[in-house]
């Protein structure tokens, strides 16, 4: 997400040019797929599992990786939409609005909940949405997905599943689809 | 929401200045406010830290605890400040007030005065953003607001359509009729430049006393005299409050002449089409110019225009203090962090 | 918009034979011509020389009369409630009926005034059974006392067509404006009696040669014309319809014309006394000739003929104002304003506007040569229109006399003379300015919906 939020925003805002693509569809297919058999692995099955996509990134990665849980398990794992924006650290330093709906079905008190995301970087936005969580009532765990880690932590945040470690330089830019992994440069307008 | 509206604004002044883009933006925005208000804490951390101050020479509590429970849900500090215009001399004094405040570190203002132009020479005082609250006869920018996002929403509920994304496209051709006292209404004034703005089709149906001196450069496609003509015709209903002071007979013969003439009745509410909405920004006058029984009906949107108010309130706010405005919290664009600690994911 | 409530009065219930009017000349909006007329179930069934009487129809002779449709007097004080030792509605709508006149607009400075939806059914009920139609005005403030608008669109739902607060201007221009603003939307007439307080007060008549010869404190032309002018100023700001009552100045008639040249909705209207008298008459000190506004020069006199021949002025109102004989007996300043004027209104306009005509004594030029159409159109037709009662208003008044107009008719005859006796006049009252003055002129027959009010010159209602 913060990827998104770098490209829109002043006044480093501008367009992204791609410059080679690091994974096919068919790679984030898999990957996804490992994930999913890795969450069932990790938690001894979906028991009280609850997969939240943080906007906008984070919401077709977490709907594939439910409909793959369900093939595999036969559970249907409730999927929740999150937009962080008023829990971000930098509002008021940097222009910040609300993207996307934020959705949380239930209340989360007991549950497990794994956040879905597509890049994590200096992991400002999985704090904010760690944030975000607990106004949903205390869950018994978060856990964090993302497709790619691709360095430049500026938080002691660790992911617990991750689909292709991919370091960076810090002025580069990652973008995440099902389609594929593509890394590239922003220009200015 | 476009990359030049954000960040660019300071204050909200008057709906005249926001223009169609911009009222989008705010009406997306409140959308998000709305999910808050409905958590079972409906509380987010976004501008904690920040003090907002209400700064009301006007009496009016139900505003007031509007903006004061938007700024809190926005987790600010909220301080409140009446200002008693009788005792005080008018123009200098309000700036000493004013200044003295802002030196203890405010955020943000929120202005009622019985003044038009008050919240303007405010923000001129003050660094802070300025939010109008309602300025004499001039505007009442989040009334107009809130009454906007209040007929989207209840459209888009009737159309099966998710709010999210649902745009303004539905004021397009909509038919807005606004009973009652123009004259002296700035509800009436910030709503005619909103949906103007937007597209609809607006009828203003009032005594002839109660309309401005000159309707030049106003959105308004038609005035009328006859409110029985108007009904079956119109998708909205807006009736304006009567200020008591107007039946004095002055502007009107008595409250009971212009209630008989222009108040909404059972027997005018029948006229109205099935589909179309009956609002009111309240507090009403019941069995002025909205009958007791018609405000019950279904059709009634009178508390979801309160109950949105604090969304919309918490959206006009936070796009005032996170937009990186100078302010007490943190500084404008051109102090940004270099690059090594920019906000990441 | 509420219910209107029709202006026709409700039926009288009698059932009216047939009249036929023979030997005479129609006079109505569309021309003249040598007719007869038939009239059955109140209303006319055919106009047409020579026609045939029909069985147990009363012939009403008309030879060598006019037949004009009934005369209507938008400016009438019929004084009830509040005041009927000077006159009550039944004696005032003889008079009228005597007069010519087949309907009035009663003046809402009553005691209680018409301020209210209660006193204007009032005067309506108890104007439904009179010798001719009684429709009332409103009043533009509550008690006229120019500071609260009164109930204009309550009253306006009850056929309420014309507003003023006659007796009185309405002094407070803002207030007048707000009224016109506010009666925008009830299609109706706010109608002012021009006098600003400040100047006038203390007049007791007017201001010039006559007032510096007698001693008498006065009231200058520009009390009137300064409430015209900005009048006319409101109505072009507002765009409103303006109405100005007894207008009596050179001055004001000239405001007038500017105002009709620029296309604003006013009209104004002249008594038969500004007409033919003038201040000159007050040499003698009698009350009777005291009058608000005051009788005025000749060169206004001369002005207001001329404004009526151009068209300046739409209608004449008697502004008939009858008074206990025991208050006009008095010293000139303590007595009240105010002259009858129904009985004696034709005869005096035929004569102040018609070509060259009676001398009786009075020092005056002769009329502007106004047709008798013309005359006849500023007493009937184009009054009957400022107040709503034309027949195209919902109303009956004017003509045209054709089949199908409801029977509202006067038989004129222009050469019988006749001595005007105060104590034989139906009025209540006696203050007539043309006591013992032949006039000539005279209503022979008046038919009110159908039935003959007046016949030969003798009330039968």
């Amino acid at each position: 997400m913060a990827e998104r939020e770098r490209r829109l925003t002043p006044p480093r805002g501008g367009v992204f040019v791609p410059r080679v693509q690091v994974l096919t569809a068919q790679d984030v297919q898999r990957a996804l797929t490992r994930i999913a058999h890795e969450i069932i692995e990790r938690n001894h099955g979906l028991e009280d599992v609850v997969l939240v996509g943080l906007q906008t990134g984070g919401v077709p990665l977490s709907f594939r990786i439910a409909s793959v849980l369900e093939e595999m398990e036969g559970t249907v794992v409730p999927v929740g939409l999150l937009d962080v924006a008023f829990y971000r650290d930098d509002i008021g330093i940097r222009p910040v609005l609300p993207e996307a709906a934020t959705d949380i079905p239930g209340d989360l008190a007991g549950q497990l909940v794994v956040l879905v995301d597509d890049v994590l970087f200096t992991g400002r936005t999985v704090r904010a949405a760690l944030n975000a969580l607990a106004d949903y009532g205390r869950a018994r765990a978060v856990q964090l997905a993302v497709m790619v880690d691709r360095g430049h932590r500026e938080l002691p945040i660790r992911p617990d599943y991750v689909g292709k470690n991919m370091p960076t330089r810090i002025d580069e830019q990652v973008d995440v689809s099902l389609d594929g992994v593509v890394l590239g440069d922003v220009v200015p307008r | 929401m476009t990359e030049a509206s954000k960040g660019s604004r300071r204050h909200l002044l008057s709906i005249a200045e926001l223009g169609a883009d911009g009222i989008e933006e705010i009406l997306e925005v409140s959308d998000a406010f709305v999910e808050v208000g409905r958590r079972s804490i409906p509380k987010v951390p976004s501008l904690r830290g920040r003090t907002v101050v209400t700064l009301f020479a006007e009496q009016s509590t139900r505003t007031r605890l509007s903006f004061e429970t938007a700024a809190k849900r926005l987790s600010a500090d909220v301080l409140s400040f009446s200002i008693d215009t009788s005792s005080v001399k008018k123009g200098e004094s309000l700036r000493d007030t004013v200044e003295t405040v802002a030196a203890m570190g405010v955020d943000a203002f929120v202005v009622r005065h019985t003044s038009a132009g008050a919240p303007a020479a405010v923000a001129r005082w003050v660094d802070a953003a300025v939010v109008n609250a309602g300025d004499g006869w001039h505007e009442h920018p989040t009334q107009a607001l809130l009454d906007c996002y209040t007929i989207r929403q209840v459209l888009a509920e009737r159309a099966g359509r998710p709010l999210e994304g649902a745009g303004v496209e539905c004021f397009v051709g909509l038919r807005v009729a606004i009973v009652g006292d123009v004259r002296h209404s700035r509800v009436a004034r910030s709503l005619v430049l909103a949906l103007g703005a937007l597209g609809a089709e607006v009828t203003l149906v009032a005594p002839g006393s109660l309309l401005p001196p000159s309707l030049e450069g106003w959105p308004v496609a038609k005035v009328s005299y006859d409110l029985d003509a108007v009904l079956p015709h119109v998708d909205v209903c807006y009736l304006l409050r009567l200020q008591s002071e107007r039946g004095a007979g002055a502007f009107l013969p008595s409250v009971r002449e212009y209630g008989a003439w222009f108040g909404l009745t059972s027997r005018r509410a029948a006229l109205l089409g099935d589909d179309a909405l009956v609002m009111h920004p309240g507090p009403m006058n019941r069995g002025v110019e909205i009958a007791d029984d018609v405000a019950a009906l279904p059709q009634s949107l009178v508390l979801r225009q309160v109950s949105n108010g604090v969304a919309v309130r918490m959206a006009v706010l936070f796009m005032l203090l996170g937009q990186g405005q100078v302010g007490t919290g943190g500084g404008g664009p051109g102090l940004l962090p270099t690059l090594g600690t920019v906000v990441g994911g | 918009m509420a219910e209107r409530k029709s202006r026709g009065t409700s039926a009288s219930g009698r059932s009216s034979p047939s009249l036929v009017i023979r030997g005479g000349t129609v006079v109505d909006a569309g021309g003249t011509r040598v007719a007869d007329v038939v009239i059955s179930g109140g209303v006319v069934v055919e106009v047409g020389p020579g026609v045939t009487v029909p069985q147990g129809a009363t012939v009403l002779d008309a030879g060598g009369c006019l037949v004009a449709p009934g005369l209507v007097d938008i400016h009438t004080h019929l004084r009830q409630p509040g005041a009927e030792d000077a006159e009550t509605i039944e004696t005032g709508a003889r008079s009228a009926a005597l007069g010519g006149f087949t309907a009035v607009l009663a003046m809402p400075n009553t005691d209680p005034p018409v301020d209210s939806a209660a006193v204007a059914l009032e005067v309506l009920s108890l104007g439904s059974g009179a010798a001719c139609q009684v429709a009332v005005a409103g009043a533009i403030t509550m008690g006229r006392a120019g500071e609260r608008l009164a109930p204009i669109g309550e009253l306006a739902g009850l056929g309420v067509r014309l507003f003023t607060d006659d007796g009185a201007g309405v002094q407070d221009v803002s207030v007048m404006r707000r009224a016109l603003e506010y009666a925008r939307g009830f299609d109706v007439t706010l109608a002012q009696h021009c006098e600003d307080d400040a100047l006038a007060r203390g007049g007791h008549m007017h201001e010039g040669e006559w007032s510096s010869r007698l001693g008498v404190p006065g009231i200058p032309a520009e009390a009137e014309e300064l409430m015209v002018a900005r009048d006319i100023a409101l109505a072009r700001l507002t765009g409103g319809r303006v109405h100005f009552l007894h207008i009596s100045t050179a001055g004001s008639a000239a405001l007038v014309a500017a105002a009709k040249a620029e296309g604003l909705a006013v009209t104004a209207e002249v008594t038969p006394h500004h007409l033919s008298l003038t201040h000159a008459e007050l040499a003698g000190y009698d009350p009777v000739f005291k009058v608000n506004p005051p009788l005025r020069s000749q060169a206004d006199v001369c002005a207001l003929r001329a404004a009526c021949a151009s068209g300046i002025v739409d209608a004449v109102a008697t502004d008939h104002a009858p008074h206990a004989p025991e208050r006009k007996d008095a010293t000139l300043d303590a007595a009240p304003s105010g002259m009858l004027g129904l009985q004696t209104a034709l005869p005096v306009v035929l004569d102040s506007l018609g070509a060259g005509s009676k001398d009786d004594g009075a020092d005056r030029d002769g009329g502007p040569g106004m047709s008798v159409q013309d005359v006849l159109g500023l007493m009937s037709w184009r009054p009957a229109r400022i107040a709503g009662l034309g027949r195209d208003q919902g109303g009956e008044h004017g003509g045209p006399i054709e089949p199908g107009a409801p029977a509202h008719i006067c038989v004129i005859d222009p050469s019988a003379t006749w001595e005007v006796d105060p104590v034989r006049l139906a009025s209540r009252s006696r203050n007539t300015p043309w006591a013992g003055r032949v006039m000539t002129g005279q209503v022979r027959h008046t038919v009110f919906r159908g039935e003959a009010v007046v016949v030969d010159g003798e009330a039968q209602r």
